[in-house]
């Protein structure tokens, strides 16, 4: 693990039932690096990302996240999810809560943070998404775009120095992935460390700082984006770049 | 939307709207649906005046025909003067009202109950009037509720000790319907919960409590209770006969409460755990904020089916010598005094408990539609 690196993954290994979906995977992730990671569906892009704040449990090797080993240990697990924030494909916002109380449960409950002071950060994330007039609807209320801007600000609240993306763009509707896009863009230049699993390459060229394309289990190329787009080494790159640029 | 107004909205077709449009729509759509809708209004009509004839319009209530002072059955219109055409006899009730409210309580003591009744209104308050001003403080004595009342009802501190058999009718019916029902729920949902667990041991252990008190009927765990319970106990410790009782009603509905709540806990999304647990929650963090309030308010209608059904059950510890609400009746028509007003005892029993049952299956309706305008509102 070198020094400066916030995320470590080393020769992880992870099994459902019989099937491998990750196969020594090895990745490093430097502070405020913004990497995007993409690659066909079940190539174990998400299955990564998502081990990474625990959600899975992976079986062999190491995952470090900022000094903290994930281990079986029930507090390491909550110290790494403290750090970390997640937006998931489906928003997952909680139905029965409005917007605001969406965004100030965690704040209140896991940091103990009193409740007019919850609110206020509530308004302020909800400003930094764009959507402060939401505040006190239910998400059914609102539009996909929306919704997934509120599961950002409700990540962002409790203020992570990591955020992981899961496919956040591909459950919208065409008009309504740009809000989001724009929102994460703004994150980006805020000096936040991102892992994003995505497919929209617009996106990744504008904010990568590094493209990592996986495919049955395996990271298969790694490279910065003017070389990943314009000269990608691997036959199996070339050939996923041609099928999703040129649909 | 804002440039709706480029659209002319219209109302809808007359012939769907009003009554008549609605009685044409729902009740006589076609000649099979006239024709039920005709034969039901023709049942009705026979039905009613008759019954509201022998309920109340020819129906004696503390006086008979004569104008006499009803004191035993052959005061009673209809068996003083079988061929005159004489309803109900509700003097049986009346006689007896204070045994069908309160059993044997002695009668110096009984403002006890009723103050119990009342407070039982006051603790029912929050959970009904969602607005009501010091709702937080109310529900704070919802939760200490059953402890005010045992004290009240049973004695102690202070209080006369009144042992429980002495209680009965209603009073009987309500502390094992309102009680087992209260405790049987927070239990409930631990089971489910447990039953959920990923540690094998709570898990199995929830498991098999649930199908072991599934899998026996009601009257087998109130006599198991009546008869085995205090074999278990140390010695000495000689558990009251109605708390034996509440035992088993209570463990029993726990049971079903924890089924009907799995199948609320089971509807959730997966996305919901990861959500709540990505943002950091812990377990019973997640449990109590996320998961339940979404999982109880699918389960309602279910939960308060089996509330309802418990609550119609508690008339079997009649088996186990309780006299409950039914018990006091069967009582009453024991009595040589009273004999032959079986119609009158068992109907009045009925609306009793269709009084309380259909409460707690409107407020079911109540909380559904207040929690539903919070959900599914579409995304306009």
């Amino acid at each position: 693990m070198s020094e400066n690196s916030i995320i470590s993954l080393q020769n992880v290994n992870k099994w459902f039932g019989d099937f491998q979906v990750l196969k020594d995977v090895n990745l490093e992730v430097k502070k405020k690096e913004r990497i995007v990671v993409c690659g066909p569906s079940g190539s174990g892009k998400s299955t990564m990302i998502r081990c990474i704040n625990r959600l899975e449990e992976h079986q062999e090797g190491k995952i470090v996240v900022d000094g903290i080993e994930l281990t079986g240990n029930l507090k390491n697990i909550d110290s790494v999810r403290k750090e970390v924030g997640m937006v998931f494909q489906q928003f997952n916002l909680f139905p029965h809560l409005s917007v605001k109380e969406n965004i100030t449960l965690a704040p209140i409950w896991v940091k103990k943070m009193p409740k007019a002071e919850a609110e206020e950060l509530a308004m302020k994330q909800l400003e930094i998404v764009k959507i402060p007039e939401q505040a006190n609807k239910y998400p059914g209320q609102l539009s996909g775009g929306q919704q997934q801007r509120v599961a950002i600000a409700r990540s962002l609240a409790m203020n992570p120095n990591i955020m992981l993306f899961d496919e956040p763009t591909s459950a919208l509707d065409p008009e309504m992935i740009k809000e989001v896009l724009d929102v994460m863009v703004d994150l980006a230049e805020g000096g936040m460390t991102m892992i994003v699993v995505t497919h929209e390459m617009g996106f990744a060229k504008t904010v990568a700082d590094r493209m990592v394309f996986m495919d049955e289990g395996k990271i298969v190329e790694e490279a910065s984006p003017d070389k990943f787009f314009n000269n990608p080494e691997s036959d199996r790159t070339k050939l996923f770049l041609s099928q999703i640029l040129h649909q | 939307m804002e440039n709706n107004s480029n659209f002319e909205t219209r109302k809808p077709p007359v012939a769907t709207t009003g009554i008549l449009g609605w009685c044409r729509l729902h009740l006589f759509s076609n000649w099979v649906n006239s024709l039920i809708t005709l034969l039901v209004i023709y049942f009705l009509y026979q039905l009613i005046p008759w019954f509201l004839d022998w309920s109340v319009f020819s129906a004696d209530f503390w006086t008979n025909y004569k104008g006499e002072l009803i004191v035993d059955r052959t005061f009673c219109s209809r068996v003083a003067d079988p061929k005159g055409d004489h309803g109900a006899c509700w003097a049986i009730i009346i006689v007896r009202f204070y045994q069908f409210m309160y059993g044997f309580y002695p009668s110096e003591q009984v403002w006890r109950v009723n103050l119990t009744y009342f407070l039982l209104v006051v603790a029912l308050l929050p959970l009904l009037i969602e607005k009501i001003p010091g709702r937080k403080h109310l529900i704070k004595f919802t939760i200490a509720f059953p402890i005010v009342a045992f004290i009240l009802l049973y004695g102690g501190f202070g209080f006369q000790v009144i042992p429980t058999n002495k209680w009965g009718g209603l009073l009987v019916t309500l502390v094992l319907g309102v009680f087992g029902i209260a405790i049987a729920f927070p239990l409930g949902i631990l089971l489910a919960l447990g039953r959920r667990s990923q540690l094998p041991v709570i898990s199995m252990f929830c498991t098999l409590f649930i199908e072991f008190i599934r899998g026996v009927p009601l009257i087998t765990l109130l006599f198991f209770g009546m008869v085995m319970l205090p074999l278990f106990l140390p010695e000495g410790l000689n558990l009251d006969g109605l708390v034996r009782v509440l035992v088993a009603v209570t463990l029993f509905q726990a049971a079903y409460m924890a089924e009907v709540i799995r199948g609320g806990l089971q509807a959730i999304p997966r996305g919901q755990y990861e959500a709540a647990q990505s943002v950091g929650l812990s377990y019973w963090q997640m449990n109590r904020k996320i998961i339940l309030p979404q999982a109880i308010r699918i389960s309602i209608p279910s939960i308060v089916n089996t509330s309802i059904g418990l609550f119609k059950d508690t008339t079997l510890v009649i088996i186990i010598g309780l006299l409950d609400l039914l018990g006091i009746g069967r009582g009453a028509l024991a009595d040589a005094t009273w004999m032959g007003l079986s119609n009158e005892v068992y109907v009045f029993v009925a609306l009793v408990f269709f009084i309380f049952t259909f409460s707690m299956s409107r407020y079911s309706l109540y909380l559904e539609k207040k929690l539903k305008t919070g959900i599914n509102m579409g995304a306009d």
